[in-house]
């Protein structure tokens, strides 16, 4: 890591950024998310890990209603994600969310997928638009792909547009849904530090990933997922050094015993 | 493992190998002759028959064509300076009839003092559609689009100016009622605008239209429907049904991939009939039954209903190809648009549809080129296209027993067009290749 990583992350807020209260949902019948309970305060991160199937990537893609829950509650930034597509498209505007596949769009430039959303959803004029984007492209470290298209770039670089594209529509809140799990091992350390300095701006994030160095050096809280239900979570120290449940023990044996 | 062993398998560069160019090879027409023609035995057997081949096809062919007679005004007039020319019973091409005749094959019965008429309305056509085709040229132009198409029908059939004028403004008036409306619901306004235009269309229009006329009668000469024909014909509608297929395809292709129910079964009902059903049966349902459904006493120009038949077939076929493109899309183009807030026509207008279109470009012209040579099977339902029209001057006296002549030049003309067609849809994919990495 970075002498970044190592500088303590700011405290936490009171304040509420995500509530999710009783919530399920199911895959026909497949009972994918079950009674989950989890509530994200502002400047709050929190690493989601879990076996795959377990439901993790589930759970964030319900906080911006990629996926529609069935049951329960989810409350985002005070707005209830329903059926009501008016709220939908707010809280989405809200809520920044960087994929694993990074999903930019490769029939415009980098500086055109940072401006889209701006300009089109916040009408943002495209002049201060491409000035935010320049902002947030230095901030990733890649001002001099600009003008490129994703397809001209390495994956590390395409998961930093993204992050930078996520950034633009000035979110409160980023969902990461596995953002290293695509890219070769020499890649990941610079999206990682990315989102490293992302956390010390005090961005309130919601990362699913196996990064588990990263977990411990930014996250206030470490949720173990398996079976569509929240196991155990608890600070990062408490979680790696004493974990509580077999399932969470096991789990950490088989991704650090290696 | 043996010293030996290991001093060959332990090893480490000190200098990185700089890049080199590729080994240079012969090149040249000598080498690429003997490559793909006479490579071996095979080969050059196969290449010595395809020669033969040609020459069998040609040497009848070509002295026929080169011979050809231009000046002449009838077949028997052709024999005769044949015989002068080259002797009695040498086959010689009578080209004399396309000189004679061009005027019905490329304008049909349309009156002869207007005949400036059709190809400024292609003009006019072209230079519409010439920013939408070439993305280079100053977007200013795309202004001239929306009031192109009330020039070319005013230019086509005449009439008062005040006609397409008053029509036009049932658009103009159905968008001030939708930006009035919008703020209230998409579908208030879109329904308002609806009302609102076909009332106006119904009962407004016509008398402002005399009205104005009777004011200032600004006008061209009325020309008939039943006055178009040769490659007007066929231009006309293949470019009416061209550029009206591709947006109400697009429209199909999204619908039947909506999420809403009845939308998407809507769509797949009106595709799969389209479809099934032979394109003659439907320009004869135009022809013979679209009157039957019509109120009583309306009458409904046979081309402008033959128009819409080949624009609701040919866009049952765009709307199959587009949902291919459609589906090649990764779900992740989808779910980025979805996670940065854009609305579901934003998705469509600036994410999806860009890389479907493009994806579907092979397939949409291969539909556009069937649909403009399809247009010859209007002389099923007695139009003059260009191959009635070769009939047609046929069974007159002077030029009856020709055959090859004309129907190698409609097949010319066609291929001229169909060519260009195919040569824009590469041109346009290796653009958008290139610029996309």
């Amino acid at each position: 890591m970075t002498d970044a990583a190592l500088a303590a992350p700011p405290p936490v807020s009171g304040e509420v950024a995500v509530q999710i209260s009783g919530m399920n949902k199911w895959y026909g019948q497949f009972h994918v998310l079950r009674n989950i309970d989890l509530t994200v305060y502002r400047g709050e991160r929190i690493v989601i890990c879990g076996p795959s199937g377990s439901g993790k990537s589930t759970l964030i893609r319900c906080i911006n209603r990629l996926e529609e829950h069935q049951a329960g509650q989810i409350i985002v930034d005070g707005t209830e994600l329903t059926s009501n597509l008016r709220n939908v498209d707010k809280v989405r505007s809200e809520v920044g969310m960087v994929f694993q596949h990074f999903n930019l769009f490769p029939h415009l430039t980098v500086l055109e997928n940072c401006t889209l959303a701006p300009i089109w959803v916040r009408k943002i004029p495209k002049r201060e638009a491409e000035a935010t984007a320049m902002e947030f492209l230095r901030k990733v470290r890649i001002p001099e792909q600009a003008g490129k298209y994703p397809g001209q770039l390495s994956g590390g670089q395409q998961q930093r547009v993204a992050i930078a594209r996520s950034l633009c529509m000035k979110p409160k809140i980023m969902l990461f849904d596995e953002p290293t799990s695509a890219l070769d091992p020499e890649m990941i350390k610079e999206v990682l530090d990315t989102m490293i300095e992302l956390a010390q701006d005090g961005m309130t994030m919601l990362c699913v990933t196996h990064e588990m160095g990263f977990a411990q050096a930014v996250a206030n809280r470490v949720i173990f997922m398996d079976q569509g239900q929240i196991v155990e979570q608890n600070t990062p120290r408490e979680f790696f050094n004493n974990p509580q449940s077999d399932r969470t023990k096991l789990f950490l044996s088989q991704i650090l015993g290696h | 493992m043996s010293d030996l062993d290991a001093q060959t398998i332990a090893y480490a560069r000190d200098t990185m190998l700089p890049p080199a160019p590729p080994p240079r090879r012969e090149a040249g027409a000598v080498r690429w002759v003997r490559e793909n023609l006479f490579s071996g035995p095979l080969n050059i057997i196969l290449t010595l028959l395809a020669l033969w081949l040609l020459w069998a096809a040609l040497r009848d062919v070509l002295p026929w064509a080169f011979r050809g007679i231009w000046r002449a005004d009838s077949v028997s007039e052709c024999r005769t300076i044949r015989n002068e020319l080259y002797g009695e019973g040498v086959s010689a091409a009578c080209w004399g009839v396309i000189r004679s005749r061009w005027q019905q094959l490329v304008f049909g019965f349309y009156p002869s003092s207007e005949l400036w008429r059709p190809p400024l309305a292609l003009i006019v056509f072209l230079l519409a559609i010439l920013p939408v085709l070439f993305a280079n040229l100053p977007r200013r132009l795309l202004w001239l689009a929306p009031a192109a198409p009330f020039a070319i029908v005013w230019l086509l059939w005449g009439g008062p100016i005040w006609g397409p004028v008053a029509a036009a403004l049932g658009f103009v008036l159905a968008w001030v009622v939708w930006k009035a409306l919008a703020s209230r619901g998409l579908l208030v306004a879109f329904l308002g605008a609806l009302v609102v235009s076909v009332l106006y269309w119904a009962f407004l229009a016509r008398p402002l239209a005399a009205a104005l006329t009777s004011i200032l009668p600004l006008g061209l000469t009325p020309v008939r429907s039943a006055d178009f024909g040769g490659f007007t014909l066929s231009i006309v509608i293949g470019l009416s049904g061209i550029s009206l297929s591709l947006p109400l395809g697009v429209l199909l292709a999204l619908a039947r991939r909506s999420e809403m129910f009845i939308i998407s079964k809507i769509a797949v009902i009106y595709i799969e009939v389209i479809r099934g059903v032979p394109l003659i049966v439907w320009l004869l349902v135009a022809q013979v039954l679209l009157n039957y459904f019509l109120p009583r006493g309306t009458n409904f120009d046979i081309l402008l209903r033959v128009i819409i038949m080949v624009t609701l077939f040919a866009a049952a076929y765009i709307a199959e190809v587009i949902r291919g493109g459609l589906a090649a899309l990764p779900r992740g183009q989808y779910e980025a648009a979805d996670a940065l807030g854009l609305g579901y026509w934003q998705a469509m207008q600036l994410i999806v549809l860009p890389q479907a279109l493009k994806i579907s470009i092979p397939g949409i012209v291969n539909s556009f080129i069937g649909l403009f040579k399809d247009t010859t099977l209007v002389s099923i339902i007695s139009l003059f296209d260009p191959m009635r029209m070769s009939s047609t001057i046929r069974a007159t006296t002077e030029w009856g027993g020709i055959y090859w002549e004309l129907y190698i030049f409609v097949a010319a003309v066609f291929f001229v067009f169909c060519f260009a067609m195919s040569r824009y849809s590469i041109w346009l994919e290796q653009r958008l290749e290139r610029s996309h990495r």
